[in-house]
């Protein structure tokens, strides 16, 4: 079994009026099957409200679905008395860098995880290091979190996802409040937590160029996923991704135009190198 | 001369070991109708600037002026700038407080002075430019989803009918398409109602599109000030201020450089596809 497998997976939002009667059911995510092997690179797209994050907050049990099931690491999330354990598999970074740092030093926040699990001081100390070590922030160890950049906090707190030493993370927009160079430093941390240490990557974003690389893309739309495949194969179906209210990298759309205009091109062209090649041949 | 910058220097806790130069001597210029973007990294002092246009910061030492009136001269009204130089700070939805959709938008009109009837009026057809159906206007806020919510942020601050329109990432967080929705209804309330507009902006591919100036930000420094394409051909200097071009630029410099005569000044993917199209058609001859 992979690291998450998920079956027919439901969930529904329940309102309630002011007596406790249900007022209105609303269905989020709807009869999804997924499954991720260990050391996988993920991407998840889909339009606001698509049901991306409610996905996402299954996958280390802070939501438990309504129906069907999910696995993370071979463990039953409803079935799981110990949800910890899940979490400890799972770790999630969000989007907004500001929510999700605690400590009042960077490395006490890195920290603060594996001091949870009651990991011995020696063993969290070593943790720290290697987990600032592997997202490029040791220098910065010693200064306080908030008078860091965007980019330099969300890098902080994959550290302390890491500290925790999870089978697999799960980015939930993770750039989305950054500039560009923050954007491509985050980027680079996780795809280095991927390639070096083995961690199963999920990551959710709207921006199609940071998708390029992942071993598999899933796209959905009103709960459902609608579409599955490589960057290569989602990418060169530029107007079914338009009709989910998405887009393609720009150099994989100025591809497509100019195929359409009659320039003999290969479908889903990701890079500007496979452009220019392509071009220039 | 709507909004004009005159030597404009900010200082955080001067003169204490905090002191930090946000702005210096900074010099600038918005005509009325330009549709203008600001680019810069984080902390470049792109927010301290915005701040300045409607007097919610007040300079070190320059001048800010607006219709050419020093905005920080005895008795000029505050009041009165703010409600015509109209901020819509990022993540704007985390301001909506009112009950419903209608109450929210026309909480800016009723503090203008506005009677109710004229408040609702002016919400009606600023939630309608801010491209919102008619059938929320009565839902909570709170039930939206985010594209929606913005809208109804966006809408509070238009119904207020200002002359200039500053928009701080106005779509950070939205998918593909409700960004495309919400700068096609920002370039096209300008065009329409001809207000100025400044947009702040992470995505260069998005400045690349809609603005016809774009002024940069480096260390409380103006550092470029032009046209898009002029401005982009420096993108070299650009990414050592931690920004970058439009992944466009970056093609059509490569395909340069590989020998195909394309216009490395084109920014958009339809200029890229005009020139490439032309220089293949060349390239037969």
């Amino acid at each position: 079994m992979g690291i998450i497998k998920a079956r027919k997976l439901k969930y529904d939002y329940i309102k309630y009026d002011e007596n406790g009667q249900q007022q209105d059911c609303y269905t989020a995510v709807d009869q999804v099957d997924l499954d991720v092997s260990q050391g996988q690179f993920i991407a998840i797209l889909g339009h606001n409200g698509s049901g991306k994050s409610t996905l996402a907050k299954h996958m280390n049990a802070l939501l438990i679905p309504t129906e069907g099931s999910i696995w993370v690491d071979g463990r039953d999330t409803a079935a799981e008395p110990e949800l910890w354990k899940i979490r400890q598999k799972a770790g999630m970074v969000f989007q907004n860098p500001d929510n999700q740092i605690i400590g009042t030093v960077v490395e006490e926040d890195v920290g603060f995880g594996p001091e949870n699990m009651g990991v011995p001081t020696d063993a969290i100390w070593e943790r720290v290091n290697k987990s600032l070590e592997a997202v490029g922030m040791t220098a910065y160890r010693h200064r306080s979190p908030n008078k860091l950049s965007g980019g330099q906090k969300q890098r902080v707190a994959i550290a302390g996802v890491m500290a925790m030493q999870p089978k697999c993370i799960i980015l939930d927009e993770p750039t989305a409040m950054l500039d560009p160079n923050g954007r491509k430093e985050v980027l680079k941390a996780v795809h280095e937590l991927n390639e070096k240490e083995g961690i199963t990557v999920i990551l959710i974003t709207h921006y199609m160029e940071e998708v390029i690389d992942a071993d598999r893309v899933f796209v959905m739309d009103q709960g459902h996923v609608v579409m599955q495949g490589t960057p290569r194969e989602i990418f060169s179906k530029v107007e079914e991704l338009k009709s989910y209210r998405l887009d393609v990298p720009q150099v994989t759309l100025l591809a497509w135009e100019l195929k359409q205009a009659g320039v003999d091109l290969p479908d889903g062209i990701l890079t500007t190198k496979e452009l220019v090649n392509a071009l220039c041949h | 001369m709507s909004l004009r910058l005159e030597h404009v220097t900010y200082t955080y806790n001067p003169g204490t070991v905090y002191e930090m130069h946000a702005l210096k001597d900074v010099s600038l210029d918005i005509p009325d109708g330009q549709f203008a973007g600001i680019i810069g990294h984080t902390g470049s002092g792109k927010s301290t600037l915005i701040q300045h246009f409607n007097g919610l910061m007040k300079p070190t030492a320059g001048t800010v002026y607006f219709q050419d009136e020093d905005i920080w001269q005895e008795g000029y009204s505050l009041k009165r700038l703010r409600s015509q130089v109209g901020l819509v700070f990022q993540y704007p939805e985390h301001q909506l407080f009112e009950a419903d959709v209608l109450s929210d938008v026309c909480f800016g009109p009723k503090n203008q002075g506005l009677s109710k009837e004229e408040a609702e009026l002016r919400a009606v057809q600023a939630l309608r430019q801010a491209g919102l159906k008619e059938k929320y206007y009565r839902s909570s806020p709170f039930e939206l989803s985010g594209g929606q919510k913005r809208r109804v942020a966006i809408a509070g601050v238009l119904a207020m009918e200002p002359k200039v329109l500053i928009l701080d990432e106005p779509t950070a967080g939205l998918d593909p398409k409700g960004r495309d929705e919400i700068l096609d209804q920002i370039a096209f309330l300008h065009e329409e109602r001809k207000i100025t507009v400044i947009l702040v902006s992470h995505s260069m591919e998005d400045i690349a599109r809609y603005v016809e100036r774009i002024l940069v930000m480096n260390k409380g420094e103006k550092a470029f000030d032009g046209v898009p394409r002029e401005v982009f051909s420096h993108y070299k200097e650009l990414e050592r201020m931690g920004l970058a071009a439009p992944q466009i630029t970056y093609i059509m410099h490569e395909l340069k450089a590989k020998g195909l005569l394309a216009d490395t000044s084109a920014i958009t993917v339809d200029e890229a596809k005009k020139s490439i199209l032309e220089a293949l058609e060349k390239r037969k001859v």
